[in-house]
């Protein structure tokens, strides 16, 4: 219990270590987190998805340093890829956010992706409850360097900045589902160079097109120009702060916010009965060897997989259901 | 259950801006497996010890081919152990005089890797005298 009341009162040491130790899976961790959850969901939550190399971690050090100005507490996730050769990883989002390293209000945390492919982590959901539980009124969770369509930040964040880069291709690719649809506002980063003003039209003439009920969100596009025109730089990422807080009080206004919240709890506890059925299932069927046999016989066509799958479940469930 | 990942950061404090041997070193422990925390360039020891803690690291490997090793290296242990932080490993490399080594390892430096330091002979050492948190 003295940890829990450590982590809630903000120690850094004891806060990292148990994301450590829920990346890790260790048996503990989820019995900690279960005390930590009532000290939960009360941070506002931001995403922050883009291309690599778009900029993500240097706007994210632009939006701490914005908020700081507010006297927000700030909590970081950067999330980096982990090598599907060797399980290692470089993480090296911090590089661009150094200049807080020192303020006690920030704490940053770099993740690992291992394996998951939707642009963050398995155990971002987890330490975000425990950046959570250590009151930080703003957590920003930055995506690895996505593509077209890793959107698992919607179901962790209030509110998703994509971040957009000039001279990724025509307007074709503005028409496209996936990523565009998330953005709760674009940021046109490096906008300083060409093809910057054509891609604000290709994202304007899209928003256009997209159908928006009465009072509903249009989301806002910021054009930021070159980090080393310091001036400007820092007018444009407080114009981004600006409206991600605008978006914030849009969703609290008009009711959007409960819904983004059920969303998220969904979503949790979706994982929660995966991880809770599936995961006991599996190691008790691979420590019986009876998961091997199984795999044996389909290789070899005698029963198919969906056949032995149903099978399984029936006798767990019906077990677990008698209890 | 999944193996403790070894967790490592590379940093270099003071103002030498020398990093091709950190950048190797990071990708070597990246190919070692170890999750690797690449901080770069220009830092203060004070920065180092805040990021090694924020980040759960076992181990901090410090690059210094300016001569500031002598201050530097030792600044960062001890900023650790104020942080209740003496757990995690720190060792050393860069251009460093042999006759500096007594006074490193006197301050915590664990160890101290020189030009000629084969990357398996670091990862070899890492893998034998670190062990990850518990």
């Amino acid at each position: 219990m003295e940890t829990i009341n450590k982590i809630s009162a903000g120690n850094v040491r004891l806060a990292s270590r148990l994301i450590r130790d829920l990346e890790d899976k260790l048996p503990h961790a989820h019995a900690r987190l279960k005390k930590l959850f009532p000290y939960t969901g009360k941070s506002f939550i931001i995403g922050i998805t883009g291309s690599p190399g778009a900029g993500k971690s240097t706007l994210t050090d632009a939006l701490i340093a914005e908020l700081r100005k507010q006297d927000k507490t700030i909590g970081v996730l950067a999330v980096d890829p982990t090598s599907p050769f060797s399980g290692g990883a470089i993480l090296g989002d911090r590089v661009r956010m150094l200049r807080h390293a020192e303020d006690e209000g920030v704490f940053i945390r770099s993740l690992a992706t291992r394996g998951a492919l939707g642009g963050l982590s398995q155990a971002v959901g987890d330490a975000i409850h425990v950046l959570e539980a250590m009151g930080k009124d703003v957590i920003i969770v930055e995506t690895v360097g996505i593509g077209q369509q890793e959107i698992d930040i919607i179901h962790h964040a209030h509110s998703v900045i994509v971040v957009m880069v000039p001279g990724m291709g025509d307007e074709i690719q503005t028409m496209k589902a996936g990523i565009l649809e998330i953005a709760d506002v674009f940021a046109i980063n490096k906008a300083n160079r060409a093809g910057a003003k054509q891609l604000h039209t290709e994202l304007s003439s899209l928003l256009n097109s997209t159908k928006l009920s009465p009072g509903a969100w249009r989301p806002p596009i910021v054009m930021i120009g070159n980090l080393y025109e310091p001036a400007t730089f820092t007018e444009k990422t407080a114009e981004l702060a600006q409206k991600v807080a605008d978006h914030y009080a849009y969703l609290q206004e008009s009711g959007q916010l409960g819904k983004r919240i059920e969303r998220k709890a969904m979503m949790e506890l979706n994982d929660a009965l995966r991880t809770c059925i599936m995961e006991p299932v599996i190691a008790n069927l691979t420590a019986s060897g009876e998961l091997q046999r199984i795999a044996e016989k389909t290789r070899n066509r005698e029963i198919d997989p969906y056949s032995a799958a149903e099978e399984i479940s029936k006798r767990f469930l019906k077990s677990g259901g008698e209890k | 259950m999944p193996e403790r990942k070894i967790r490592v950061m590379v940093a270099k404090p003071g103002l030498d801006g020398h990093d091709r041997g950190a950048r190797i070193l990071a990708r070597c422990f990246r190919d070692a497996g170890f999750e690797v925390i690449y901080t770069g360039c220009h830092q203060t020891p004070e920065q180092v010890a805040a990021a090694a803690i924020q980040e759960d690291v076992d181990l901090v490997g410090l690059s210094c081919l300016s001569g500031a090793h002598r201050v530097l290296f030792p600044r960062v242990v001890e900023l650790l152990r104020q942080k209740d932080a003496a757990d995690i490993t720190v060792i050393g490399g860069g251009i460093i005089p042999e006759a500096d080594f007594p006074m490193l390892y006197d301050a915590g430096i664990k160890a101290i890797f020189t030009p000629g330091a084969t990357l398996d002979s670091i990862v070899e050492w890492i893998r034998t005298n670190v062990q990850p948190h518990q």
